[in-house]
């Protein structure tokens, strides 16, 4: 099966021989692909259906919540840390994002764009809240409770002092560019390391 | 019924080097009963550790010599099962202080040749590790692939893991924990009060009498195995139906059908087990507290087992060795950088979900064991 189009770019960019930390792994397709390549990858997720998916396949893969047992992870433990498509559902994100930098010095991201011209469309000619294919659930009962757009997150990292590596946009499974990505990004892939 | 246990036959080795133990005392040397099953590799690479619980036993696919009974794991242990013994060479030994043919408290004295009775010393959870070790030894085993075990079994796995991470590939801890709770150590003061107050117990000389302290035995066992269930599993087992009768009596028979049950279960176990090796092990697990060495701080047990992967599961409804005993082991675990699993499996057998069809600890352990390779 082929690998969804942000974890495909997430695994192109992970060079073999590192240490990762998913968060967020559903059942360790990343992971799985990670380890073909030579990584160390384990998992942090929160669905225990998933989690023992994941340990059946082989991972080592721990049940837990991103918005609290982040902190049991010790500083710099990994090279890098994944949240894909994760960010949007915590509590507080701007936190994640800080304990993201403490287990690794870099950190991939990646988050469904609020701000996507289809979703802008719909809150504007029908005043509904967008159902999408990137966010396919209605407004009450949607686990994305932190809507970001791209220009949101630029901010963020910004504020906090964060460099962007690099960012790949995404309009469908094809890229978009850095310029139109505000607009024609369904989907952002950021790798952030401490500033 | 202890002398007639005591009889059986169990393939076993007598290892003739002193065994110094945690208490400060030694055994001159140690009985070891095991079975195993598979084929050693060539290289030795291929051998697994299974550690039992409290009552369990080595007969862990084999039937059982004094009840005939399927052996406790059979459902997981075998060829083409979770642990596939066309792949490995799985080995269980009977824990030092029990009564399937280890050294315990049954074991002549080597000055008197009289059982040694409550002469046997206290021993821990790391002695019954130190015992296991040199079975392996023994049987010229330098590493194991894999140690698993539940419950008691996987505070085996755990001690394996923070004496000899260099020994082992992986740990597979099921429904256990890494100390012994006060709840815990509650319940097994209640068993242990039930044996030494049957005045068949004699102090624990009583292998050369015709008496032997089952009442007390049956009743300890009695109360552990309310703990091994949970409120849900009884209800629905037996709610309050009445046994056999169409009213309850007015008197003290068993009327209810979990007392009938209980009183069954309590009578069966002393078929199985001895009343004093149910004493030392249940010491033993209370004693169990792999933080205590090192300043309480539990990681502290493991800075040297980064490089042994770590599976741990526990079941939402065991209330015995509930889930946030195992997450305080990951937590452990990921401070020192070592590769850790971990679930919280739903199935409604209490603390015994670990030895009943729950397919998804099948397929966990499955994965886990090739994860180690």
């Amino acid at each position: 099966m082929a690998l969804r189009p942000d974890l495909a770019i997430i695994a192109d960019a992970v060079p073999a021989g590192t240490r990762v930390l998913d968060i967020g792994c559903g059942d360790g397709e990343l992971i799985a692909a990670l380890k073909d390549k030579g990584v160390d990858a384990r998992g942090l997720e929160i669905d225990p259906a998933n989690v023992t998916a994941a340990i059946a396949r082989g991972q080592s893969v721990v049940q837990g919540d991103a918005n609290r047992d982040l902190i049991d992870y010790p500083a710099g433990g990994f090279d890098y840390a994944v949240l894909s498509q994760t960010l949007q559902t915590t509590e507080r994100p701007d936190r994640v994002v800080d304990e993201l930098l403490r287990i690794a010095p870099r950190a991939f991201v990646s988050f469904p764009n609020f701000a996507h011209w289809r979703v802008r469309l719909a809150l504007l000619w029908n005043g509904r809240m967008p159902v999408t294919r990137l966010l396919p659930v209605a407004w009450y009962e949607t686990p994305n409770i932190h809507h970001v757009t791209v220009s949101d997150f630029r901010q963020l990292i910004a504020d906090k002092g964060i460099r962007v590596e690099r960012a790949w946009y995404l309009s469908g499974d094809k890229p978009t560019s850095d310029a139109a990505a505000s607009w024609r990004a369904e989907h952002a892939i950021f790798l952030i390391s401490r500033g | 019924m202890a002398s007639r246990l005591h009889q059986i036959l169990h393939q076993s080795v007598t290892i003739d080097a002193p065994l110094a133990l945690d208490s400060g005392q030694a055994l001159p040397s140690v009985t070891i009963a095991f079975q195993s099953y598979g084929t050693l590799a060539a290289d030795k690479s291929n051998a697994v550790l299974i550690c039992h619980a409290l009552t369990g036993d080595q007969y862990v696919a084999s039937d059982h010599p004094a009840t005939g009974k399927p052996g406790w794991w059979a459902r997981m242990v075998g060829p083409g099962k979770p642990v596939d013994t066309d792949r490995y060479f799985v080995i269980c030994a009977n824990v030092l202080g029990s009564c399937m043919g280890s050294s315990g408290p049954a074991t002549p004295d080597a000055a008197t040749g009289a059982p040694l009775g409550m002469h046997f010393p206290v021993i821990t959870i790391g002695d019954m590790v130190r015992a296991q070790a040199m079975l392996l030894d023994h049987l010229g085993i330098e590493r194991l692939h894999a140690v698993i075990g539940g419950s008691m079994g996987g505070m085996q796995a755990l001690s394996w893991a923070s004496a000899w991470p260099e020994r082992l590939g992986s740990a597979i801890v099921i429904a256990s924990a890494a100390r012994h709770s006060a709840q815990n150590i509650a319940f097994h003061e209640v068993g242990r009060q039930a044996i030494m107050a049957d005045p068949d117990w004699q102090d624990g000389q009583y292998y050369g009498s015709d008496r032997a302290p089952t009442k007390g035995l049956a009743v300890a066992r009695m109360a552990a195995h309310i703990t091994y269930l949970s409120e849900a599993g009884l209800t629905e087992k037996f709610g309050r139906r009445l046994q056999g009768r169409e009213a309850k009596t007015f008197g003290f028979d068993a009327d209810f059908q979990v007392e009938s049950y209980l009183r069954y279960q309590g009578l069966a176990f002393t078929d199985r087990f001895d009343a004093n090796a149910y004493l030392y092990i249940t010491r033993a697990m209370d004693y169990f507290d792999l933080a205590e060495p090192h300043d309480g701080r539990l990681a502290g047990a493991f800075a040297s087992a980064k490089d042994v992967r770590f599976t741990l599961v526990s079941f939402d409804t065991d209330w015995l060795y509930p889930t946030a005993e195992s997450r305080r082991v990951v937590q452990a675990l990921q401070s020192v950088g070592a590769a850790a699993s971990f679930v919280e499996l739903s199935a409604p057998f209490g603390h015994d979900s670990f030895l009943l069809d729950v397919p998804a600890l099948d397929r966990l352990i499955a994965g886990a064991l090739r994860n180690g390779g």
